[in-house]
């Protein structure tokens, strides 16, 4: 009985597995190969801290280890994000990109990257993050308010897909135009924004991805309960305690600030947060819970096996991330669109 | 008791309720009628403070409902609306436990796994338990639905009343599954600190099952109490522009048009 009540626990433990599995490969293989002694001799050596060394080693510590770190935490929070906004929205279709989230958030980057000096505002390392947050707050918000009815004051969700397309369309010329006019070592950072990388991966983003991710899926898992609620309506819900407008705030807080900040160290990642959700649904079924925790895990696996084949496709060059989540993320994203009825 | 005082409710300069009083008294069952835009919804919205009142206020026992949070009407009032529509799928029981939602934090307790079965057992859906929803037909879904609410107030509430609103749960169901639910409510009311009021179009339904008829027109209470009185050829001609046939036999009243 308690089996068949949380189908997710047996799907938690077979990904956890392969997430396992994906995170030592994605270690290992790389424009340099790393042998699994290697990996145990450099961290040996860290916790000695030693200083001598090797290459490999330091390559291990520096760069292929908190990328492949700073991919579960940015595959988690991309699916995460998907899951709470389908929730939010009642709609299986939408994820954060969608509701002007992403570009909003590299706008706002963006701004911060080529005219970040005029302004006195700083915040230390936490200054990226916060324009970013800032960015996709505003663009979100402006998809709200602009795909509200007058009449009822709710946004339907074809209004608000509409809207999103004109105001990530806005951002991204925004984008557009400062990197036009930026010098070209910025320039550069900002188109592959738009595509998406992890190649920029360090200790330092890993800690903040990895602080704002996790307190978000926390915070998330506690509104589960009332999400699930929402799936039989608004006013349902509402006769059944839940607070709609103080819960909308929240989640829409909590994805904002999850998927801003992510993109502000790795770019405009599409298609996870729409893919990972739908398939757990059709695994387990819609209990919120159980869609935020795998979907955790997940966007996580999802992620660092797109990351991997980015980087051992065309090696020793790197692919743009987005470029391979997409490939994979539009396809699907069409079937499923053509395979059930969706009412907007 | 739950108490309408002095209801006004209009949208733009159309009233859609006007200057309405009503008392639904505990241990009875209340049936709402009226013709189509008479204001029916509307006051079981007002009802369920879904509307912000002008004038007027709904109490529940003692207390105006306007200091009552969402949390504590969830716990004591259950409220089946209209068009139930489902964003993803879910399974019978998972619909069924959201009725308990508003009494446990995390995870539901063995009280709230019984109240859950009862209901589904109460209202024969027990057997679709792990049946996915959306594969229902459209009354089996109500009478997933009719599960829900019921499970929301299983158990008496201390010091309170409970509570059950319907809008026209009727819908979907043939006739079998209307006089059945029918009398479940009434079985229902056994407990006598149930009060019930629902929304029904079919008067004959409402002459041989109502304790009380409220019968509404243009927004404006045309008549409330027993079915002699509400029922009266005047008072439909009235309301409906149609003039009735009223028979009774074996204490039964019965109206044609």
């Amino acid at each position: 009985m308690n089996k068949q009540n949380k189908p997710y626990k047996g799907t938690f433990l077979i990904l956890t597995i392969l997430l396992t599995v994906v995170l030592l490969l994605s270690m290992k293989y790389g424009a340099v190969n790393i042998s699994i002694g290697e990996v145990f001799s450099s961290m040996h050596n860290y916790f000695q801290s030693s200083d001598d060394l090797s290459l490999n080693e330091r390559i291990f510590l520096q760069i292929r280890l908190p990328r492949a770190i700073l991919c579960v935490f940015v595959g988690a929070t991309l699916a995460v994000g998907g899951v709470l906004m389908q929730a939010l929205f009642r709609n299986p279709i939408v994820e954060p990109g969608l509701v002007g989230t992403s570009s909003g958030a590299a706008f706002g980057a963006a701004l911060y990257f080529v005219l970040g000096s005029l302004f006195k505002f700083n915040a230390g390392e936490w200054t990226l993050p916060l324009a970013a947050c800032a960015g996709g707050i505003l663009s979100t918000s402006l998809v709200f308010l602009l795909s509200r009815s007058k009449q009822t004051g709710r946004s339907s969700i074809i209004a608000l897909l509409l809207t999103g397309i004109a105001i990530n369309a806005l951002f991204m010329s925004g984008v557009g135009f400062l990197s036009y006019i930026a010098r070209d070592p910025q320039a550069r950072s900002i188109t592959f924004w738009n595509l998406g990388t992890l190649s920029g991966a360090n200790w330092h983003s890993v800690i903040i991805i990895g602080t704002v991710t996790i307190l978000c899926i926390i915070i998330a898992l506690r509104y589960a309960k009332q999400l699930n609620a929402l799936m039989i309506g608004e006013e349902e819900a509402q006769y059944l305690g839940i607070n709609i407008k103080q819960l909308k705030l929240i989640i829409l807080l909590i994805n904002v600030t999850m998927v801003a900040i992510a993109t502000a160290f790795v770019g405009v990642i599409g298609f996870i947060g729409l893919i990972v959700p739908h398939v757990l649904r059709m695994m387990n079924g819609s209990d919120n819970r159980g869609l935020i925790i795998n979907g955790a895990l997940l966007g996580a696996i999802l992620l660092s096996v797109s990351d991997l084949t980015a980087r051992l496709l065309l090696s020793p060059a790197e692919l743009p991330i987005g470029i391979v989540t997409s490939v994979i993320g539009v396809p699907v994203f069409i079937i499923l669109l053509r395979r059930k009825n969706y009412f907007f | 008791m739950l108490k309408a005082q002095n209801i006004t409710y209009s949208v733009g300069n159309k009233v859609l309720l006007d200057n309405v009083s009503v008392d639904f008294e505990a241990g009875k069952l209340h049936l709402i009628i009226g013709p189509n835009g008479a204001g029916k919804s509307t006051l079981i919205k007002v009802l369920c403070n879904q509307l912000q009142l002008k004038s007027g206020s709904v109490y529940y026992g003692n207390h105006n409902s306007m200091h009552l949070s969402i949390s504590e009407q969830a716990r004591m009032r259950a409220v089946l609306s209209q068009n139930i529509e489902l964003a993803f799928p879910l399974t019978v029981k998972e619909i069924v436990m959201m009725g308990r939602y508003p009494h446990f934090t995390g995870q539901p307790t063995s009280k709230d796994e019984i109240a859950c079965e009862d209901a589904m057992r109460f209202f024969d859906v027990i057997d679709m338990a792990n049946r996915n929803y959306m594969t229902l037909s459209g009354g089996e879904k109500q009478r997933v639905h009719f599960a829900r609410v019921v499970a929301q107030i299983w158990y008496p509430v201390t010091d309170q009343f409970r509570y059950l609103i319907l809008d026209e749960p009727l819908t979907f169901l043939d006739v079998h599954y209307q006089f059945d639910f029918m009398h479940k409510l009434i079985e229902l009311l056994k407990h006598k600190d149930i009060i019930i009021v629902g929304v029904v179009h079919d008067l004959n339904l409402a002459a041989k099952f109502a304790d009380n008829i409220v019968l509404l027109h243009q927004g404006k209470l045309l008549a409330s109490g027993n079915r002699d009185f509400v029922l009266s050829a005047k008072n439909i001609k009235t309301a409906y522009q149609l003039e009735p046939v009223i028979h009774y036999h074996e204490e039964n009243m019965y109206l044609f048009f």
